[in-house]
């Protein structure tokens, strides 16, 4: 067949084109360097830390139609105490940097959700009396 | 292959319409009533009663408003096309079109009045909103899932007093001062006064009664005989914006 | 897809055309692009006016899609040999105009990436969700029908026979596309132009008026492009049904008019008074109004008498006059004139902006682009049989 070279060449250019973005993390070495989280001390009262790296957005969304739609606002947690169904008054009362845990683990994953359009970060003062 | 793309297709297509199916059934025979409403005893029936004798809205008086936009994170639009309104002021002869004689209306010439969502019995926007993104909760309050807003405006051109406003553009650089408490909308999906039902989960009255100065806003529970709101209607001539279009409004002012 | 080849192929006319339609659809997705980064703020809609352009075209279009029933009804029902030859560009025009409307019902969302949720959340209280239904299985009853015969045509086979029941759900389809469309606006409270039950007829009669027009001027079009024609008869069978309707269409308009102003009750008449007179100093409609008036009125001379009617040429302007009259009456007009006065009277007045009208054109060139390609691929199997 003639068109064997140009095929092959297609196909060629095509995997390298669609590889693109793979051979140049590699360049850049960001794919071995995890993104460094802020941590807060303890125990997390909603699941270990494998659950809520896979599950969280899960964990949330279930919360948020249940205070929503079904004004059931308060869940208990594994250590028994009761607490808010809310991400920016429960969940941030813990993590309390956004910025170097939520955004930046979404940045590594080139995730964007769409939480902060309209919810706030909680008030410093706020935060210092929970 | 046992299985060739034209027949591939069909099967494909064939379980994408069952699928579809099941979830139109579920949708009419009860799937439908699942979401949303719950199975809670309808202890409460909110309404509001606006005592005109007493507000001063007409002198200027904007106490209300300001309270739920702060509250609320309500933004402010300087070109009327794009207003966003939970409780805003109207002249009487807007609000109360065809009410009373051209004498009647002498009194209320120049009297302004607060406006706001009317948590309507049967309202007409949760009819129409194709995602139950718009629903009643059983003690009457009309609530509004951001989340699942499609933005398609079906409940705006329902509502029959002008209660809802749709976000044409980005609202947060316009709200003047951020209130962490309530999240601000996005653009692209319709919003209105929720009742303050954020406050009543925790047993405080809504932000614009509790502004009142003049005490002319009351809150209360119409299931209960011995509430003020009940006294109020019980002692006091009340009237409802267009009660004859069968929507059951619950905001009832006092003339 | 049956015979898409033959839409590769074509004279330099033929890609010039299409490129143009391209372009016009490449400035469409630009201000698209603009309107979901910067919001519907970007149109002139607002909030006492919700529905504007857009919605408009969807209505309209739907009445177009519709009217594909009006060649296939006497073609499979009644055995009416003259539609032969244009009842597939009846159901192509359907696809294309159905296609059209829910690409308008997709530009107008607010949160589009949504737009899976109505599937998701199905609300049959919502006459939406039945407008979704409906349109999306007119398209699918269309593109299935329009297929098979086609592909039965090129092969010089008769089509099988479990088509005839598919065609023949297609007639009460097309009736119930347009019906819940007219239900979206007739069963609202406080919107006194729409709360009428003349609405849905209405609508029919307005869609047999403009869809036949429009398949009249198609055939005109593609005869003298390819080597096709429909034969006189079936021209003037068309155009004695847009004559009809458009003759129904203007007296349920005239019976709409004595109800609102003899009962002269103030909500309904302030509606008309702003689409033809003007309320509070503000009367952007009014032009186009008396405008889709008169030329009602001069496409009936025009269709009514015999001598003018038989004249293609007469009958061509007749029919660009009742297209045009029933664009605006149908879509600006009951659109727009069913939001002025607002619920609390307020007089807004709409116009739509530049990046509106950019992607309005860019939505009809994608119709007109479907259409130049499903009608060259049936033309090309036609002049391949013959």
């Amino acid at each position: 067949m003639s068109d064997r070279g140009l095929i092959v060449g297609g196909l060629v250019l095509f995997l390298a084109l669609v590889t693109l973005p793979l051979w140049f993390n590699v360049a850049a070495g960001t794919t071995s360097k995890l993104p460094e989280l802020t941590l807060p001390e303890g125990k997390d009262p909603f699941g270990t830390a494998e659950y809520m790296r896979a599950s969280h957005m899960d964990l949330l969304m279930t919360w948020r139609d249940e205070v929503v739609r079904n004004q059931e606002r308060t869940v208990v947690g594994l250590d028994g105490k009761t607490y808010a169904k809310s991400l920016t008054g429960t969940c941030l009362a813990c993590h309390v940097n956004r910025a170097t845990f939520c955004d930046r683990c979404h940045d590594y994953a080139a995730v964007k959700p769409t939480c902060w359009e309209c919810h706030l970060e909680p008030r410093p003062v706020q935060r210092a009396a929970q | 292959m046992s299985m060739d793309r034209r027949r591939f297709l069909e099967v494909a297509g064939l379980s994408a319409l069952v699928v579809a199916g099941k979830r139109g059934f579920d949708a009419l025979t009860d799937g439908g009533r699942a979401e949303g409403a719950t199975e809670r005893r309808p202890a409460a029936r909110w309404a509001m009663v606006i005592d005109l004798r007493k507000c001063v809205n007409d002198r200027g008086c904007t106490d209300c408003i300001a309270a739920c936009d702060r509250a609320h994170n309500v933004p402010h639009f300087d070109e009327r096309a794009h207003e966003v309104k939970w409780i805003w002021r109207e002249p009487f002869e807007k609000a109360f079109a065809d009410h009373g004689s051209p004498y009647t209306e002498d009194a209320f010439k120049s009297k302004s009045l607060p406006v706001l969502c009317n948590h309507c019995d049967n309202p007409p926007c949760v009819r129409v909103c194709p995602v139950k993104a718009t629903w009643k909760r059983d003690d009457g309050i009309v609530m509004m899932d951001y989340h699942r807003c499609i933005g398609c405006r079906y409940c705006m051109a329902a509502c029959p007093y002008g209660a809802r406003s749709f976000n044409w553009l980005d609202p947060r650089p316009r709200v003047k001062e951020l209130n962490p408490d309530f999240p601000t909308r996005t653009k692209g999906v319709v919003e209105m006064c929720n009742f303050c039902e954020e406050r009543l989960a925790k047993g405080r009255a809504p932000a614009c009664v509790e502004a009142c100065g003049e005490q002319a806003l009351v809150f209360g529970n119409l299931h209960d005989p011995g509430s003020e709101v009940r006294r109020l209607l019980r002692t006091r001539h009340a009237i409802r914006r267009k009660p004859e279009l069968g929507t059951g409004p619950n905001v009832y002012y006092l003339v | 897809m049956v015979a898409l080849e033959k839409a590769l192929v074509g004279n330099r006319r033929y890609w010039t055309w299409i490129g143009a339609l391209l372009v016009v659809i490449a400035l469409g997705v630009l201000s698209y692009l603009r309107q979901l980064q910067f919001g519907l703020g970007i149109t002139g809609l607002s909030r006492d006016v919700t529905w504007g352009l857009y919605i408009a075209q969807f209505t309209f279009l739907v009445g177009v899609a519709a009217s594909a029933v009006v060649v296939v009804l006497p073609y499979y029902l009644h055995n009416y040999r003259a539609f032969g030859k244009i009842t597939i560009l009846g159901e192509f025009l359907a696809i294309s105009a159905v296609t059209m409307c829910l690409l308008f019902i997709f530009v107008d969302m607010g949160q589009p990436g949504r737009v899976l949720n109505v599937l998701l959340y199905p609300t049959p209280d919502s006459i939406m969700f039945w407008d979704m239904v409906v349109l999306s299985g007119y398209l699918l009853l269309n593109a299935v029908i329009g297929g098979i015969t086609l592909g039965a045509e090129r092969k010089d086979v008769p089509p099988p026979r479990w088509i005839l029941p598919v065609i023949i759900l297609s007639i009460p389809w097309a009736v119930s596309i347009h019906t819940v469309t007219a239900f979206l606006y007739s069963g609202l409270p406080g919107r006194h132009l729409w709360l009428t039950a003349l609405l849905a007829p209405r609508f029919l009669a307005s869609a047999f008026a403009s869809g036949p027009a429009l398949l009249i001027l198609l055939t005109m079009v593609v005869r003298r492009l390819a080597r096709f024609d429909p034969g006189q008869e079936a021209i003037q069978k068309l155009s004695l049904i847009v004559t009809y309707t458009m003759i129904i269409n203007v007296f349920f308009v005239l019976m709409e008019v004595f109800t609102v102003f003899y009962s002269q009750i103030p909500e309904p008449m302030s509606h008309f008074q702003f689409l033809f007179v003007g309320l509070d100093g503000h009367a952007p409609l009014v032009p186009w109004m008396w405008a889709s008036m008169a030329l009602a009125v001069i496409s009936l001379v025009l269709l009514i008498t015999p001598r003018y009617r038989a004249n293609e040429r007469l009958l061509a302007v007749a029919c660009v006059m009742v297209f045009a009259s029933l664009w605006i009456d149908k879509g600006m007009g009951l659109i727009v004139g069913g939001f002025v006065p607002s619920p609390l009277g307020h007089v807004t007045p709409y116009v739509p902006t530049l990046p509106e009208v950019s992607i309005t054109l860019a939505i009809w060139a994608v119709g007109v682009l479907m259409l130049t390609v499903l009608y060259k691929m049936a033309l090309a199997v036609r002049e391949e049989l013959a």
